[in-house]
């Protein structure tokens, strides 16, 4: 190893944070957004008393988690277009840059993790509630929309804060479509300058502090929301 | 919009000449759960001594626990392979680095991938082996020290085996995901079974063939190895303790 070169961090600091951070946090923050709004309303498909949502629900959650997310990225790489084609009446397949592909991809594989989140928060809700709800007049929506989910979500916060944490690291893997995400980025640089050792160790060193402080974050929010309660 | 289909692809010679791409396929189960087995040894074993760690009285040994699961829990998994891949031979004095990088496929993304899937996993289990021990009432420690038993006596005989019989659960889903993360060694050259599927889809453009295929492998492991572990659970299930609490959450 020739001596530690801090100079191509240094060179390269602002792309790496300008092009690659940015798209990782775009991507991590629609991701997590469309994610829970989605996983939301499969977790109320499932408890639904509506047979079919149930199972269709159910069965989209259990096959997104019993497969890598890598395949569901190739996946939907190449099905996104069909599904587009076929949704605009279109003869051939669209085309969908590389962004909105993944920002579908990472919406659809994280639902069905977030929904897990969503169905523990829903049925921490006393019945009570939604008998309360129902016989005061309210009508499903209502019930959940005013009762029911702003309780779940506010118990499941640091829940859906700490997959958060793990889909901001998951977005790495957008590496595998040649996408200049943050480790993309990286990436590119080590490979233009040979310079593998310090990128690499660099970019660890950022998803880690990231990470980590975020962390640190959802502990004291858990904190402070077990003393409120 | 159109897709020819042609199922008739799995049976056809792939790329190498003579096996069938079916056959390619079990071929990446193989390396994957070749894989993930080792990586589960490494990943059991050093998980179990870290979250022992993390439960002992010694403050260092829980500093120097804690410290190995956060290192290994906030960097993501891909960057972890590629720092054991590309950078661990670059920092490594020069003779032990070149005899790593010369290591013939696929023993050298093998190596690492395992390697670095093991570490990966070991701070998940870590983290399910602490809750697990403090998950029992602190009287069993104590009864333990009352009986005369050492430290290690009383993890050994009174505490280690009843956390691990609650932490089953949480061990099968991390068994889940130790498969599902062999994907990524792909990135590192590993042909698995997702890179088996991405190459027949590359060679063959029969995109949704190969995925499905590769798709239904996976739900096929995903049921076998659940049923696995809950046979696994009754067989080792102690008499008059209820089904174990689900400890932890995440995942991935």
């Amino acid at each position: 190893m020739g001596g530690f070169d801090f100079d191509v961090i240094e060179r390269s600091v602002g792309y790496l944070f300008r092009e690659g951070m940015t798209f990782t946090l775009t991507l991590t923050g629609m991701a997590a957004l469309g994610g829970i709004v989605f996983g939301t309303l499969l977790a109320m498909m499932r408890l639904s008393s509506f047979r079919v949502l149930a199972i269709v629900a159910t069965g989209y959650v259990n096959l997104m988690r019993s497969i890598p997310l890598l395949l569901v990225i190739f996946w939907f790489y190449f099905l996104v277009p069909y599904i587009g084609a076929w949704m605009t009446g279109s003869s051939q397949p669209i085309q969908v840059g590389a962004f909105a592909s993944s920002v579908i991809t990472f919406t659809m594989f994280e639902a069905a993790y977030y929904s897990e989140i969503m169905r523990a928060g829903i049925q921490s809700i006393p019945r009570g509630q939604v008998s309360a709800g129902y016989a005061l007049g309210l009508d499903y929506w209502q019930t959940m929309g005013r009762i029911v989910l702003p309780q779940a979500f506010r118990n499941m916060i640091p829940i859906l804060l700490t997959q958060t944490i793990i889909l901001f690291q998951d977005t790495s893997l957008v590496y595998v479509l040649s996408i200049t995400d943050f480790l993309g980025a990286a990436s590119k640089i080590a490979q233009r300058d040979g310079r593998l050792v310090e990128m690499y160790l660099f970019a660890a060193l950022v998803y880690f502090v990231i990470s980590f402080s975020l962390s640190v974050v959802v502990k004291r929010l858990q904190q402070k929301i077990a003393i409120v309660r | 919009m159109k897709y020819n289909w042609n199922w008739g692809i799995l049976w056809q010679t792939s790329a190498d000449g003579h096996n069938s791409w079916l056959m390619t396929l079990v071929h990446g189960l193989g390396w994957t759960l070749s894989a993930a087995a080792c990586a589960w040894i490494i990943a059991l074993l050093l998980g179990s001594a870290i979250g022992v760690m993390r439960t002992t009285p010694s403050k260092w040994a829980r500093r120097i626990g804690n410290a190995w699961v956060e290192l290994f829990r906030n960097i993501p998994l891909l960057v972890q392979l590629f720092l054991w891949y590309f950078v661990l031979p670059e920092v490594l004095p020069k003779g032990m680095g070149d005899s790593l990088k010369q290591m013939a496929p696929p023993w050298g993304s093998f190596v690492p991938a395992v390697i670095g899937l093991g570490f990966f996993t070991s701070a998940r289990i870590a983290e399910q082996v602490r809750a697990g021990i403090q998950a029992l009432p602190p009287g069993q420690g104590m009864a333990g020290t009352a009986l005369g038993l050492t430290l290690p006596q009383t993890y050994r005989h009174v505490l280690l085996p009843m956390a691990f019989r609650i932490i089953l659960p949480p061990l099968t889903s991390e068994t889940m995901n130790i498969i599902k993360n062999t994907s990524v060694a792909l990135t590192i050259g590993l042909i698995e079974l997702t890179a088996a599927g991405r190459s027949m889809q590359e060679f063959t453009f029969q995109v949704f063939e190969a995925f499905t295929a590769a798709t239904a492998i996976y739900i096929i492991v995903n049921l076998v190895a659940v049923t696995l572990m809950r046979w696994f659970e009754k067989r080792v299930a102690v008499p008059g303790f209820i089904g174990p609490a689900a400890v932890g959450g995440g995942a991935h």
